[in-house]
């Protein structure tokens, strides 16, 4: 068999989707879509393409509108570019009962720009998210990998600050 | 307050440095259950009975006695079976799993090793949600270093017995907690719940039998056979037993998880996390995460918090998760926001859970910025009768149970609201 080229699923990028793959039955490849999605919007700067998509479809053996419904039904996939770091603010119960709304009304005053908008550097994002499941901190943040808890103006000015 | 015994089951190591390490596990007893158990010296039907014994109810929300779902899976069935952990944990005010994750996650390795043996499953997946990466980090290593430790892959430790121990990340849906919406995730596919029956145990992941439980049934099962059911099960009260981990937020001074034992008072339970913040008064509490029912503080005082106390209350334990709220918390804007959750939520499959989660946040939603009309209590308990029961999920209740409970408890507030078109706070 002829190995087909792509774009983006080759070298490392194949490799770590391909280790996903592996843990599934080997009938089932299509268990793989999730993780295969979450690193092909990774190495593409945090956001899908109709390209990617296809590519992924193409790779694991599934029709294309199977990988587009899957790509739009979870929240953590992008559709349009977000900042290098997308700032998902938690505004759910238990972040709002400690003033998550009042975070996330600062953070578009500071950067000015809206939910969903790109600052002009491209440096930064701002997204409203549901439960991240670490209310004991609220309110909480997730940028990138990272949970940042306990969050006060104050707080978000200086970890904004140390971010490159 | 009395002395209250803290983290005797699945936070008993989150004290020590590197809880996380399969050293530290090993020191402390961990592995011994599994070592057992391959070497024959307990046998499946036994586990079952113990875990009977210790009237361990399912810790994702349902309450399921977990030794019956155990006993629905024959083991002795040809073909693959499955054991899954559901780590989704994305119920609002929930966050309890993740500290499983992070800090004891062997004995959830562990948990699922002996589940999996139970129900005759050589392969098993935890389900962890995409955003808690640093926890799925720590569960993958302990995963890893099981696997160094030859407790985990094929004829394990000489005893012919194989199993495989994965993880499958989500991408951000709630929806994907629900048990058959998490198999369809794990299957690659949108998270939309199946119609049950058929239920898991004959038709599960990939159309073989399948047992689902929560991170902290399962990381519960090696302590429950460590130290016998009755141990477990005299932990707690009658219906219910062991320890329970209540995840507490909102309104206290110390937010945290606390693991102690079913049925202790909750207003000692709210003393342990510090009282209400800012030495306010408080106003109500959800027990049980945002699909159970407000309760007002005067109910919640009195209760505690075991399945039976808090049903009396008016509500539910479901995944022990209190959320805390003073005297100054608008109700309104408190449904509004949970209203909105559900509606975002909804996975859209079924007619009156997907119209029903819009109308009812849209209703709250216009009463909140002051345009309520008279009728719209009365339209908001309609809409919310309509959705329970004539849905496939869980989802459909959930939704519903805050939009009653609200009203019945606090419904004053939202007249206010449509009368003066402000809070009761609000001084015009
Ligand atoms: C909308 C919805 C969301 C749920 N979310 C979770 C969850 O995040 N974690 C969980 O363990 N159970 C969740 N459940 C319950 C599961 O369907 C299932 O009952 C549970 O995982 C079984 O495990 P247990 O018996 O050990 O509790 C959810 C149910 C519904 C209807
Ligand atoms: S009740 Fe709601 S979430 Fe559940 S299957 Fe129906 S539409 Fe989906
Ligand atoms: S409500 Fe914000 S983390 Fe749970």
């Amino acid at each position: 068999m002829s190995e087909k080229q792509y774009q983006v699923i080759k070298g490392e990028v194949k490799e770590r989707i391909d280790r996903w793959i592996a843990q599934y039955p080997e009938d089932q490849r299509q268990s793989a879509v999730m993780p295969a999605l979450r690193i092909v919007q990774e190495v593409n700067g945090g956001y899908l393409t109709r390209e990617l998509m296809d590519e992924v479809a193409d790779y694991l053996g599934m029709p294309p509108i199977a990988v587009y419904e899957v790509a739009t039904f979870y929240s953590m996939y992008e559709h349009k570019p977000v900042g290098r770091y997308k700032i998902c603010m938690c505004t759910n119960i238990s972040c709002m009962l400690r003033d998550a709304d009042d975070l996330v009304a600062y953070l578009q005053e500071k950067l000015g720009v809206g939910i969903g908008e790109v600052t002009p550097d491209g440096k930064f994002s701002i997204k409203k998210v549901e439960c991240l499941g670490a209310c004991g901190e609220a309110p909480v943040a997730m940028i990138g990998k990272e949970y940042y808890g306990n969050l006060t103006r104050e707080r978000l000015d200086e970890l904004l600050d140390s971010l490159e | 307050m009395a002395d209250i015994p803290l983290n005797e089951c699945c936070y008993r190591l989150n004290h020590l440095d590197q809880s996380w390490d399969i050293d530290v596990y090993m020191a402390n007893g961990g592995y011994e259950v599994w070592k057992k158990v391959l070497a024959g010296e307990i046998t499946p039907q036994e586990i079952i009975d113990e875990v009977k014994t210790s009237n361990i109810r399912g810790r994702g929300g349902a309450g399921f006695p977990t030794g019956l779902k155990w006993s629905f899976m024959n083991r002795h069935a040809p073909g693959p079976k499955y054991i899954l952990c559901n780590s989704d944990e994305g119920e609002p005010g929930t966050f309890k799993d993740r500290d499983i994750l992070r800090y004891n996650p062997h004995q959830l390795v562990e948990g699922m090793m002996i589940a999996g043996y139970v129900i005759g499953a050589s392969a098993g997946y935890n389900y962890i949600r995409g955003e808690f990466w640093q926890p799925y980090k720590r569960f993958d290593n302990a995963v890893k270093q099981a696997y160094e430790a030859g407790l985990l892959g094929k004829n394990i430790l000489g005893s012919g017995w194989d199993f495989d121990l994965y993880t499958h990340l989500g991408a951000g849906a709630y929806i994907c907690g629900e048990e058959t919406a998490l198999i369809e995730s794990i299957e690659g596919k949108k998270g939309q719940p199946r119609f049950k029956p058929p239920f898991p145990a004959s038709y599960g992941l990939y159309g073989k039998p399948t047992t689902i439980n929560n991170t902290e049934t399962l990381a519960s099962i090696p302590m429950i056979l460590a130290k016998g059911g009755k141990w477990f099960a005299d932990l707690g009260v009658p219906g219910a037993g062991g320890t329970k981990i209540y995840a507490v937020s909102g309104h206290v001074e110390k937010p945290g998880n606390y693991e102690v034992r079913m049925g202790t008072p909750f207003k000692d339970l709210l003393a342990l996390a510090g009282g209400v913040w800012k030495g306010r008064k408080l106003k109500a509490v959800i027990p049980g995460g945002s699909s159970t029912a407000v309760l007002p503080a005067e109910k919640a005082m009195a209760m505690n918090m075991d399945y039976d106390s808090i049903a009396k209350a008016g509500s539910f334990l479901g995944a022990g998760s209190v959320i805390i709220m003073d005297e100054t918390t608008d109700m309104v804007k408190a449904l509004e926001r949970l209203t909105w959750f559900y509606y975002e939520e909804s996975c859209g499959q079924c007619t009156p859970c997907r119209e029903g989660t819009g109308w009812m946040y849209r209703v709250v939603h216009r009463i909140r910025t002051g345009k309520g009309r008279p009728e719209d209590i009365e339209m908001l308990k309609d809409v919310s009768g309509k959705i329970m029961g004539r849905v496939i999920c869980g989802l459909g209740d959930a939704a519903s149970i805050p939009v009653a409970s609200f009203l019945e408890h606090f419904e004053p507030e939202f007249r206010h609201y449509i009368e003066h078109g402000c809070s009761i706070y609000d001084r015009a």
